[in-house]
């Protein structure tokens, strides 16, 4: 009897669950691109995408402004907004996109298995990835920076590194090993995630974070008057978009959509929806990089 | 209520315990009223911290985290429970080289962090989701263990009982399955469940791989709506765990009390020391 | 780079996740037995408070031990170094089962040793102290070295909060050289295993050893 009606208890609060879990999704959101109808080539990627009516892009899931995953279920961001761009050209809706997470382990791999058909992650080109998959773009030039206290006196990355300073940010990540390598007077503090970084400069646990001066931007946004950046930035990061090595023919698909929105005011609209409510409007728009 | 440690209080042993609980009792008020008080003084409770909890999105967006944490829980405990019902039978064989072979997995696996082992399936194989190098993780390591509780709960069953399974011609194997195990699994069905108590703690640790429990959940809410919400996420998720957890412990309690009388061996209601 | 180039960088991992797990040992092993003696003294609020310790931390995961300490604690004002966190965190968290098994063990017991100590006229922290724990702990002891395993195990939790204890170290070496990656793993799962599975030997022949004596 008694455990009947325990038995009873969990079946309401599995079915409360079910249910609060069926409200979520939504439907994938808006793009600034209408959807579109073209002809492709028998036998190319594009063809293929539009023929399946769906695509699946990986992209980050924590980093405000570029590709950040809502209450909803769905990533918000440029990149998002670039992912929804490049589908409305293969006719596909945003709604029939699938958002797979990728974080910065992961992304060469998941374009070789094909786990996902392009990556757009705040992924920077460089040789070294070159040598697993090719890229489209850069669609947007990032550079690394530091963020501090509004109240620091920290000018740039250099005077932190003659301040003996420390920097907190991402385990194992590029930011983490451009420090380590370039300014061995600074002390890293590696974190989980960057999220978790913001805690520990407030409470002066370190004295500041560094990663892509833009996902720095969406924590200066988020937290008025806590935190600025100062200095220049200190590296290159061309953010471009993965694809599948030797997939010539999307990768010039994708180049061409780049330029197209770079014209007719898509790639803007998708910056003034997304990063462009924090950050001002590049002054020119990164050459995309046909090699 | 009395106790073999301390005589049963006289009238001035009770004034002192008297006097002791009022101090002790005011001392955790005054340290509980502290925190309180600072929590408070850093705007902890400022409606502008809290006020995102006022939109069911949230709480879906929770709902939906807890919901997978159950999910990698469950699926990893029942496959858990098969395998390491395999492996106690090979730690129990007759042959001396399968007994090897399932100590050296239990030796191995129980031997390892679980976040090491969830971490392991992404590197081993690129292609494996989020899901299932939690879930093999969680496996590998609560299959050892869990192992280790079947094959104590069968030493503790008498002799009688596998020779009486022998004797009226099961195989060795047939009297394992058909008479040891059912009853091993109810004389340590108190292990078991705070077992599978650690085992749902653990799903925390899929974190490593981007799965989206409950845990991430709370992350990806600070990351969404500023690290401001970081405190009422926290006090919101930790709430959510320690309820779960604690509807299972006091299942695992209930069964551990429960009379049980249907196996010939003694019910032995120690947790596993395992954490 | 191979994994025997890592070496040093993996043994000061290894160096870091011993000092974690010696240090949270130690420190674990004393909060829990003062617990275990709170919750089976005579004066009420302090068996409560022993009570709602245990149940509060068993029912929490670590990470959320961890979490409390490194980014919710520095709103009291306890900001500390992130490994003294890691130090605190995982002593927290063991010694809620270092108390359970301190309080079965003086559950083992049998009621006699306590009676005649009370007998001849002995406090309860006399009867606790001289008596009644020197016993416990004896038949707790392989209980104790399996915490000890399981804590081993829990400092790897540390990695996720900014200590680079062994896993943490691992876990970016393997991103770094993701040709070496399955091997850079293997050799942190060794360095584990030396501590690990000795200890588990231990545990059970201090076990048997214990149910002879009894």
């Amino acid at each position: 009897m008694r455990r009947s009606k325990l038995m009873s208890v969990v079946a309401g609060v599995g079915l409360a669950l079910t249910l609060a879990a069926c409200g979520g999704d939504g439907d994938g959101g808006d793009s600034v691109a209408e959807v579109e109808e073209t002809e492709f080539d028998a036998g190319t990627t594009m063809a293929r995408l539009q023929e399946e009516g769906s695509i699946t892009i990986g992209t980050k899931f924590d980093q405000p402004l570029f590709g950040l995953k809502a209450p909803s279920g769905d990533p918000e961001g440029f990149d998002v907004e670039m992912g929804k761009l490049i589908a409305a050209k293969l006719g596909i809706a945003p709604g029939d996109i699938e958002w797979v997470e990728t974080v910065s382990e992961n992304r060469e791999t998941y374009i070789e298995d094909g786990r996902v058909d392009l990556v757009i992650a705040t992924y920077t080109i460089n040789d070294e990835r070159k040598q697993l998959v090719d890229f489209a773009g850069p669609y947007f030039n990032a550079g690394q920076m530091i963020m501090v206290l509004e109240g620091s006196d920290v000018e740039s990355v250099e005077d932190l590194e003659a301040r003996g300073g420390s920097v907190c940010t991402a385990r194992g990540s590029t930011p983490q090993q451009n420090i380590e390598e370039n300014y061995p007077g600074i002390t890293v503090e590696a974190a989980a995630a960057y999220g978790d970084c913001l805690e520990p400069l407030r409470n002066n646990q370190v004295d500041a974070v560094t990663t892509d001066n833009v996902i720095l931007s969406g924590y200066v946004d988020q937290n008025d008057g806590e935190f600025k950046l100062v200095g220049d930035p200190f590296t290159e990061e061309p953010y471009g978009i993965g694809l599948k090595k030797g997939d010539d023919e999307f990768r010039n698909f994708i180049n061409d959509v780049i330029e197209e929105s770079y014209e007719n005011g898509e790639w803007e609209a998708a910056w003034e929806k997304t990063a462009g409510t924090v950050l001002d409007l590049p002054e020119e728009f990164p050459t995309v990089d046909r090699y | 209520m009395t106790s073999a440690l301390y005589d049963t209080p006289g009238p001035r042993a009770r004034r002192r315990i008297l006097l002791g609980s009022i101090v002790g009792g005011a001392l955790i008020a005054a340290a509980l009223a502290w925190v309180l008080l600072t929590f408070s003084r850093q705007g902890l409770f400022d409606a502008n911290r809290w006020d995102i909890f006022s939109d069911t999105v949230v709480w879906e967006f929770l709902g939906r985290g807890l919901l997978n944490t159950l999910r990698a829980a469950a699926v990893a405990a029942v496959l858990a429970c098969l395998v390491a019902a395999v492996v106690a039978a090979l730690r129990l064989s007759s042959s001396r080289i399968v007994r090897a072979i399932g100590r050296v997995y239990v030796e191995i696996f129980r031997g390892l962090p679980v976040l090491l082992l969830i971490f392991f399936p992404t590197v081993l194989w690129t292609s494996v989701t989020p899901f299932m190098a939690a879930v093999i993780g969680l496996t590998v390591y609560n299959s050892a263990i869990i192992a280790e509780i079947l094959r104590s709960g069968i030493n503790t069953l008498p002799r009688g009982q596998r020779e009486a399974g022998l004797a009226i011609g099961l195989t060795p194997l047939a009297t394992l399955r058909l008479v040891e195990l059912p009853q091993a699994v109810r004389i340590m069905m108190p292990s078991l469940v705070s077992q599978v108590v650690v085992l749902l703690k653990d799903t925390s640790l899929a974190f490593i791989v981007t799965y989206p429990e409950l845990l991430r959940t709370m992350n990806n809410l600070r990351d969404y709506y500023g690290s401001r919400y970081i405190f009422s996420v926290f006090f919101v998720g930790a709430a959510m765990y320690i309820a779960v957890n604690a509807i299972l412990s006091i299942t695992a309690n209930r069964l551990a009390k429960r009379d049980n009388t249907k196996t010939a061996g003694r019910v032995t209601s120690a947790g596993t020391a395992d954490n | 780079m191979a994994v025997w180039d890592a070496r040093e960088q993996l043994l000061t991992g290894f160096g870091i996740t011993l000092r974690l797990t010696l240090v949270a040992a130690v420190a674990a092993l004393v909060l829990g037995t003062v617990l275990g003696a709170m919750r089976v003294s005579p004066i009420p609020p302090l068996r409560w408070l022993g009570t709602a310790y245990v149940e509060l931390v068993r029912n929490t995961p670590l990470t959320l031990v961890f979490f409390f300490m490194v980014f919710v604690a520095p709103r009291l004002d306890i900001i500390l170094e992130f490994r003294t966190s890691a130090y605190i965190a995982l002593s927290v968290y063991t010694a809620a089962f270092v108390c359970e098994a301190v309080r079965s063990g003086i559950n083992s017991v049998s009621t006699g040793q306590a009676e005649a100590a009370r007998a001849v006229g002995m406090t309860f922290g006399q009867n606790l102290r001289l008596v009644v724990l020197p016993q416990a702990m004896r038949s707790v002891i392989p209980t104790l070295v399996n915490i000890f395993v399981a804590l081993t195990k829990n400092s790897s939790v540390a990695a996720g909060f900014f200590v680079g204890e062994l896993f943490g170290l691992g876990r970016t070496l393997a991103i770094r050289n993701p040709a070496e990656g399955v091997a850079m793993l293997c050799g942190v799962a060794v360095l584990y295993l030396i501590i690990t599975i000795p200890s588990g030997v231990l545990a059970e022949r201090l076990e048997r050893k214990v149910a002879i004596a009894r």
